[in-house]
């Protein structure tokens, strides 16, 4: 365990396994290619065979195998942490999670607990085309008995950072299953510091109802009122928040960027708050569109608010295959320019 | 009571538990469906009769059988067939899915597998000795989750004893339908040293499971028992395609109650017989009458 503070979302979530494995001995850790000095394929696990050899266990390229093991580990008492190589891997594992790590508790009448965390990247923007860029979370997001979380890049108060603290939590403070999504492109920001969010006001939520992790709201300081609720989480929280500023400087238009790191099981009651003042909400997520996480956002915040939303509207990743070629690539998912253009017409029209 | 009579008792057990059920689905009294073990008792009896405290087992969608082999009450078994907050999981497993003290079932084939793996990892690194007992058809052979776990269970060395049991069936779809190649040399394989038997006989399975056992105990590593035994029964109920005159040859031939039971003079069969009926059909009112709402 290094004792540096953390600067990327990398360091940080390596260092929320570290502090897990370190302070709760019935953490384990599995998947392909994790061993150092390789680390895994995005090097989240590096140090963490070399610190604890026995408790890091490298895989076959197997992953409903592992992730049904993990199941049979929890079961046994074991806190079971999987690595999945590729969220476009999440396919392979999703009987297991479906049929069986969430259904345990429930069907045997909650006598058992099933603490098991698949932490997995998803996204492009790096050129790895068809099958290793998807954003797929949304299949699992509607699975009772599962908890989604999605890391922001922000410091925080904890010496993890925002990322590490949220990853360390589902660890040893859950004793359900978590789906806990990172992105390709987000492992290498810089976690946010004061420093950089001088310009904002920064507004966390505290846990209430099924918020068990929080919910940040950013918009610009001594901005007028905002006119337009932005939501997004993940790397795309990053690039709304740049959107955020290019609305403001370049359009005064102004907006609140509600960033959940809890994404299921739902509840949207921080951005229902927000909404009922700007009456304009629009998500934007890598995913594609049909029956994914901004439908859900949107049908529940107009079953909430009713005639509160006035505009409503979604920004995805075209419904089509992520090609190879960077240019191709880039017209598949959304970037700042898309927000931009996407809040002006929400706005002005 | 010596050891055959014993013996006999628990296979009347389950035989006679799983044909009351039989008898009573018609009243409307149990939700869903059910898949009994009619023909496949010895395997239960057999096997667990060399379990010891704090083993697991892990069985699947034909589980009662197990579950009465190991300990479980047929008055909980009963009440959670129907749906009842005082079964064994509330009523919200049902039939397929029971978990009692280390015994669990689950209704997806080749997950119970991977699920009976992360437990043998787990008493492996708990290092107290205990072993997991998975009980598998051979349905479960086309799913390749199975795969993924025997080479992972071979390749880390678990204390898992796979019992394969081979009733050549898989609901309606006969294995020369199913399953190509052959079923020992999928876990010789994985250097997973298997042993395969050709009877009812709750004696012969006793004997060889006991040295697997001992085995997978000893040497902390995987073992696989493959029994061939016919189904005498249904898959679950009404879905029985095979013909009469095949089940009836079955029946005569490999019935494991009739075979165990002809180690018994007739007198103490009877008695037997006439007390775990008893006890069962009061078990079985018992568990129709009992009362409390849910929790």
């Amino acid at each position: 365990m290094t004792d540096r503070s953390p600067l990327t979302v990398l360091d940080s979530l390596n260092q929320g396994l570290h502090q897990a494995m370190a302070d709760n001995a019935q953490v384990m850790f599995l998947g392909e290619d994790i061993l150092d000095p390789y680390g895994g394929s995005f090097k989240v696990a590096r140090g963490l065979s070399s610190a604890y050899p026995d408790r890091v266990l490298p895989t076959p390229i197997s992953e409903a195998g592992i992730t049904g093991i993990a199941g049979g580990m929890a079961l046994r008492g074991m806190r079971p942490v999987v690595e999945i190589m590729f969220g476009d891997f999440s396919t392979l594992i999703a009987d297991q999670v479906i049929n069986h790590l969430t259904k345990f508790n429930a069907m045997y009448n909650g006598q058992v607990t099933v603490p098991v965390v698949i932490r997995t990247p998803m996204g492009g923007r790096r050129g790895y085309g068809p099958t290793h860029s998807q954003t797929l979370e949304k299949l699992f997001l509607g699975t009772p008995g599962l908890t989604v979380l999605a890391p922001f890049h922000i410091k925080g108060d904890h010496e993890l950072g925002g990322p590490g603290q949220l990853l360390y939590e589902a660890i040893v403070g859950l004793d359900s299953p978590v789906f806990f999504i990172e992105n390709k492109l987000q492992y290498l920001l810089k976690l946010l510091i004061p420093y950089d969010l001088e310009e904002y006001d920064l507004a966390e939520t505290g846990t209430s109802g099924n918020i068990r992790f929080p919910c940040y709201k950013l918009s610009l300081r001594s901005a007028p009122a905002a006119q337009l609720t932005l939501t997004a989480y993940g790397y795309m929280a990053h690039l709304a928040l740049g959107a955020i500023h290019n609305l403001a400087y370049e359009y005064e238009i102004f907006c609140e960027l509600l960033v959940p790191t809890h994404l299921a099981p739902f509840d949207l009651s921080p951005l229902y708050e927000s909404v009922s003042k700007t009456k304009r909400l629009l998500a934007v997520e890598e995913g594609t569109l049909s029956l994914g996480w901004g439908a859900e956002v949107l049908a529940r915040t107009a079953e909430a608010l009713g005639a509160g939303l006035t505009r409503a509207g979604r920004l995805t990743a075209r419904g089509t295959v992520i090609p190879v070629a960077l240019d191709l690539e880039a017209d598949c998912l959304p970037d700042v320019a898309d927000i931009v253009t996407r809040a002006r017409e929400m706005v002005q029209k | 009571m010596d050891k055959n009579a014993r013996l006999y008792e628990q296979l009347y057990t389950i035989r006679q538990f799983e044909t009351l059920l039989l008898e009573q689905f018609s009243t409307g009294i149990f939700p869903g469906t059910t898949h009994t073990s009619l023909g496949q008792e010895a395997n239960a009896v057999g096997v667990l009769a060399h379990l010891a405290a704090n083993d697991v087992v892990v069985s699947n969608h034909r589980c009662h059988g197990h579950f009465l082999a190991y300990g479980g009450d047929p008055q909980a078994l009963f009440a959670e067939l129907m749906g009842k907050p005082a079964g064994i999981c509330g009523g919200v497993g049902g039939s397929q899915h029971l978990h009692w003290r280390n015994f669990y079932s689950s209704g997806i084939q080749g997950g119970t597998v991977a699920m009976a793996t992360g437990m043998a990892l787990a008493e492996k690194l708990a290092g107290q000795g205990s072993i997991v007992f998975d009980f598998m058809g051979d349905g479960t052979l086309g799913e390749g989750i199975v795969y993924e776990c025997l080479n992972m269970a071979s390749l880390w060395q678990l204390p898992l004893l796979i019992v394969l049991e081979n009733n050549h069936i898989a609901q309606t779809t006969p294995s020369h339908l199913a399953i190509a190649g052959s079923v020992v040399k999928r876990f010789e394989a994985f250097d997973i040293p298997v042993m395969q038997l050709d009877t009812s006989n709750v004696t012969e399975i006793l004997l060889v499971a006991k040295e697997l056992v001992r085995q997978v105990r000893n040497e902390c590593s995987p073992r696989a028992l493959v029994i061939e035994t016919p189904r005498l029964g249904h898959h679950s109920k009404g879905d029985d395609t095979r013909a009469d005159m095949d089940v009836e040859l079955l029946w005569q031939l490999r019935d494991p109650i009739s075979i165990q039971g002809e180690m018994l003079e007739d007198q103490v069969r009877y008695a037997i017989n006439r007390r775990i009926d008893n006890e069962l059909q009061a078990a079985f009112e018992m568990a129709l009458t009992i009362e409390g709402g849910r929790v």
